[in-house]
């Protein structure tokens, strides 16, 4: 009797969520936005990084515009995409996300057209901003930072053996194995054997990302461990002498010790950017424009680069903050031209399935 | 009359039987089958569908995801992810059943206090503990300064980033989860068994064993389910005291859900985690109905 | 009597092997600069920090009233359900139905029920929270309180019911007494459990107002300061005056 009962259950239940999960959520209100539309009436809740843009912006916006700002954090990309993309109001207005998942999203139609007339501030961005890949023409998401990767590492350590190549971080010196660490982030974890095997960041061939899998494996036996966030104070501490890094958070090793140094390896690297995006089913959007506006304002802007150690593609924000800067940080002066010398990192579509295999593959042996 | 009266008061009391049946099972059991049963649906649906282009789901039916999970690949991480909590939870047994003793032997008043320190630590935040650990055990860390310092060490030992760590870890994570079953078991066995077992003349030993044990086993099995399910389900542990060199099934279904962005794939991984789990969890119910006899409450 | 003699040992080693990182936390939260794994020197400011940080505050709260409400209700279904089956429908398939949600995979009940609550239209806030945590810890509170229960001696119950007393009657002074031991157990576990759950509050909560383990996993991202881990003593600190005060005021009966 019961089991027969829940079968009948489960079949239903079955058919229920097919349906229910078909439906597209077509909660997005359509139409031009309203330029003159009054904000103090409208209300905005910010996903972003912690401690990632100044923490009196939530005060200032509302005294300039009176809409009340909320901000709410995330930790990674991964979730806050699960978050956007699991159906339903996410209750997120803005979101900070990195390029290729502004992609991915755009992607699934869930972000909006970007209405440029509500974003003067636009002309702010270097005309090399307007030039990535992820989103050519910044059509649905604006810049907020930019970067790329490298090898950061304790130049007083390595005397005479700095490394130029992707090969000595994968493939190190007798006396620096088992002080190496790499990104564990999937896409920065393929950068270092694609670029030595000069293929591209982004490429979707299984051939190509089966010898970049063995290289990755051999290199495993001479890491310290992978990691994404403590790998500079690493560096600090001596324990490692030699990290993949982001070129912004080699800056805070290089703030707390003298000697650690950036270098982007010879065969190149990549261009990674974080971008803003408007949720479709946001009912705030002119307020959410208005807030992007408010961000890519040079002052702000400024901020980030005098705090967060990162660089931005702001003309004038740049120009402000970077001469006090650049002696002592200098991956900060890698001008935009340079930077777009690096791959952009865009959505792997369907292969990023083969990029999570590969990547589990790897932490298996 | 009389047959007429017996009749009625056994309709009372098979109404009152049913009445009761209801108030303790409805509640649980509604609340489970909406908050539980309905998601693990959606679950279910998802491993028959595709991944979108760009992640997520896309309506279009498939036993792919099935085969895939077939691959000897993820049976791998499978087998390494149970030997790993499965000497996580022996470990938390050889410590934990003591130290459950060791409570119970207390006096009354301090049992409930020692029970609250067994478990105060686990009220701050784990995250910041399993960094505690790292501060503690790298190669720069105080352990082993404070062993150079002291002459005991001439280098520094690695003690991280390698199985033994991540044990260390999940042990550090979940063995208050043994502890309170256990003694949950052991502190209401009745002394006056125990003392019956030594006047008839059996050893202190043997009345611990022929007793005390078999009277505590259902909360050892408890105790082992506790600390065996979510060691198998932990990423944290793996990525941070690991260094992300060996993964478990915790990380293979985040990474599914999260960075591949493939819900069906990591859909049909969850529900055979849970599968396997509720496996071992009838065998466990196996176990207690035979060690402790047929009749039971 | 049999005291606890030479179990000592194994109990202390164990406080001691519980309260080791607890020490190495609180003394790194005195650290000058906030590298997370090398000490500098000493300082207090973190925690004039911590103390001005509105999201720290809020997150505190939001954690507390998650977990109280989670709890009462974890303990209510949970006992309920564990003398259900035990004494009207012993089946080991209502058994396991009672132990999924403790054994499910937390991410994938996580978006299962973010499925869910978008289905219902349920918005997202600590009631969703507060449900989802109550749904796992009742898990928990059902396996030990029937745990308990398998080794009961019915026969008090039975004795009860055949002298006429009401099943209510049966339930509150014989049932109910004899497991609390189980009851306090399974509420202690559920409140831990519910206070540092993240991965599934982080999906099922609103974005305006974050539990503390939301909070903090945002603030690790360069790893462990000093600030974080000033807060993680102030929550113990915390935790261990009102655990104080619950002493002082709660009687403890010696009825165990």
């Amino acid at each position: 009797m019961k089991v027969s009962r829940a079968a009948i259950a489960t079949a239903a239940l079955a058919a229920a969520v097919l349906v229910l999960t078909s439906c597209s959520s077509s909660n997005s209100t359509s139409g031009k936005l309203d330029p003159k539309a009054d904000l103090s009436k409208q209300v905005l809740t910010i996903s972003n990084w912690a401690a990632y843009m100044p923490d009196d912006i939530p005060a200032k916006f509302k005294a300039k515009f009176g809409t009340k700002v909320t901000v709410t954090t995330h930790a990674t990309n991964e979730e806050i995409m699960a978050k956007l993309t699991a159906g339903g109001d996410s209750g997120i207005d803005v979101a900070f996300v990195s390029g290729q998942f502004a992609q991915a999203l755009a992607a699934q139609g869930l972000i909006e057209t970007l209405d440029k007339s509500l974003i003067p501030n636009v002309a702010n961005l270097y005309p090399e901003a307007a030039n990535l890949a992820y989103d050519k023409g910044n059509v649905y998401s604006m810049p907020y930072s930019w970067g790329t990767t490298g090898i950061c590492y304790r130049s007083d350590l390595m005397k005479g053996s700095e490394p130029t190549s992707w090969m000595d971080l994968l493939a190190p010196k007798p006396q620096f194995k088992g002080k190496v660490t790499m990104l564990a982030t999937e896409r920065w974890l393929m950068l270092p054997a694609q670029k030595a095997l000069g293929y591209s960041i982004n490429t979707q061939s299984a051939t190509e990302m089966a010898k970049v899998k063995d290289l990755l494996i051999k290199a495993k036996s001479n890491l310290l461990a992978y990691d994404d966030t403590t790998f500079y104070d690493r560096l600090v501490s001596g324990e490692a002498v030699m990290v993949e890094a982001w070129d912004g958070w080699c800056n805070y090793g290089i703030a707390k010790n003298k000697n650690i140094k950036f270098v982007i390896p010879k065969e190149g690297s990549d261009l990674w950017a974080d971008t803003m995006v408007v949720l479709k089913t946001s009912k705030n959007k002119e307020a959410a424009h208005a807030f992007i506006n408010y961000i890519l304002d040079k002052d702000v802007q400024s901020w980030v680069i005098d705090n967060i150690l990162y660089k931005v593609p702001n003309k004038p924000a740049m120009e402000k903050s970077l001469p006090a800067l650049v002696a002592q940080y200098p991956n900060m002066g890698i001008t935009p031209a340079e930077l777009l010398k690096g791959e952009s990192i865009v959505d792997l579509g369907k292969a990023s399935a083969l990029y999570t295999q590969i990547a589990t593959e790897v932490s298996t042996k | 009359m009389k047959d007429l009266e017996s009749n009625k008061e056994r309709d009372a009391i098979q109404r009152r039987a049913l009445l009761s049946r209801l108030i303790f099972l409805v509640p649980g059991v509604t609340y489970i089958v909406v908050l539980m049963l309905i998601p693990l649906g959606f679950i279910f649906v998802y491993t028959f569908l595709s991944r979108g282009t760009y992640g997520g789901i896309e309506t279009v039916f498939t036993l792919s995801n099935y085969t895939r999970a077939l691959d000897p690949l993820y049976l791998k991480v499978l087998l390494d992810s149970i030997l790993i909590a499965t000497i996580t939870t022996l470990l938390a047994f050889a410590i934990g059943f003591p130290v459950a003793y060791a409570i119970t032997k207390l006096p009354a008043h301090r049992q409930n206090l020692m029970l609250v320190l067994i478990v105060l630590p686990f009220w701050t935040n784990f995250l910041i503990r399993t960094y505690a650990w790292i501060v503690l055990l790298n190669t720069q860390g105080f352990l082993n300064q404070g062993l150079m310092k002291l002459g005991v060490l001439s280098q520094p030992i690695s003690l991280l980033y390698k199985p033994s760590a991540v044990v260390l870890g999940l042990l550090y994570a979940y063995l208050p989860l043994m502890i309170l079953p256990i003694y949950s078991a052991l502190v209401r066995i009745d002394p006056a068994m125990r003392e019956a077992a030594v006047d008839l003349g059996a050893s202190p030993s043997e009345a611990f064993r022929q007793v005390t044990l078999p009277l505590a086993i259902p909360g050892v099995l408890i105790g082992g389910i506790f600390v065996f399910v979510p060691s198998l389900g932990n990423f944290i542990v793996p990525e941070l005291l690991g260094g992300g060199k060996m993964i478990m099934v915790g990380n293979l279904i985040r990474d599914q859900f999260l960075k591949a962005r493939d819900w069906p794939f990591g859909s049909v991984l969850a529900l055979s985690m849970v599968l396997m789990l509720l496996l071992l969890f009838f065998i466990q119910a196996r176990i207690n109905k035979r060690i402790l006899g047929v009749n039971h409450a | 009597m049999h005291k606890i003699g030479w179990l000592r040992a194994p109990l202390y080693a164990t406080l001691a092997f519980l309260y080791l990182p607890i020490a190495v936390l609180m003394f790194m939260s005195f650290n000058a600069s906030d590298a997370p794994f090398t000490w500098t020197g000493f300082s207090t400011k973190w925690y004039s920090v911590l103390l001005h940080s509105p999201l720290v505050i809020e997150g505190f709260k939001n954690t507390l009233i998650v977990a109280v409400i989670a709890t009462v209700m974890a303990v209510i279904l949970g006992t309920l359900l564990a003398i259900g089956i035990a004494r009207y429908q012993k089946s080991s398939i209502l058994e396991a139905i009672a132990l999924t949600p403790a054994i499910f995979p937390d991410l994938a009940l996580a978006i299962g029920l973010l499925a869910l609550f978008a289905t219902f239209k349920l918005s997202l806030g600590l009631h969703s929270v507060i449900l989802s945590h109550a749904l796992f810890c009742s898990a928990f509170v059902t396996a030990i309180v029937r745990g308990r229960l398998a080794q009961i001696d019915s026969s008090l119950e039975e004795a009860a019911q055949d002298l006429g007393d009401s099943q209510v009657g049966i339930f509150f002074r014989i049932t109910l007494p004899s497991l609390k031991p189980a009851i306090i157990a399974g509420a202690l576990l559920s409140f831990t459990l519910s206070l540092d759950e993240f991965v599934i509050a982080f999906f099922t909560d609103g974005p305006s107002t974050p539990t503390l383990p939301i909070v903090i996993y945002s603030m690790v991202r360069f790893g462990v300061s000093p600030e974080i881990n000033a807060l993680a003593t102030l929550v113990l600190l915390v935790s261990i005056v009102i655990v104080i005060i619950a002493q002082r005021n709660v009687k403890v009966q010696d009825s165990l």
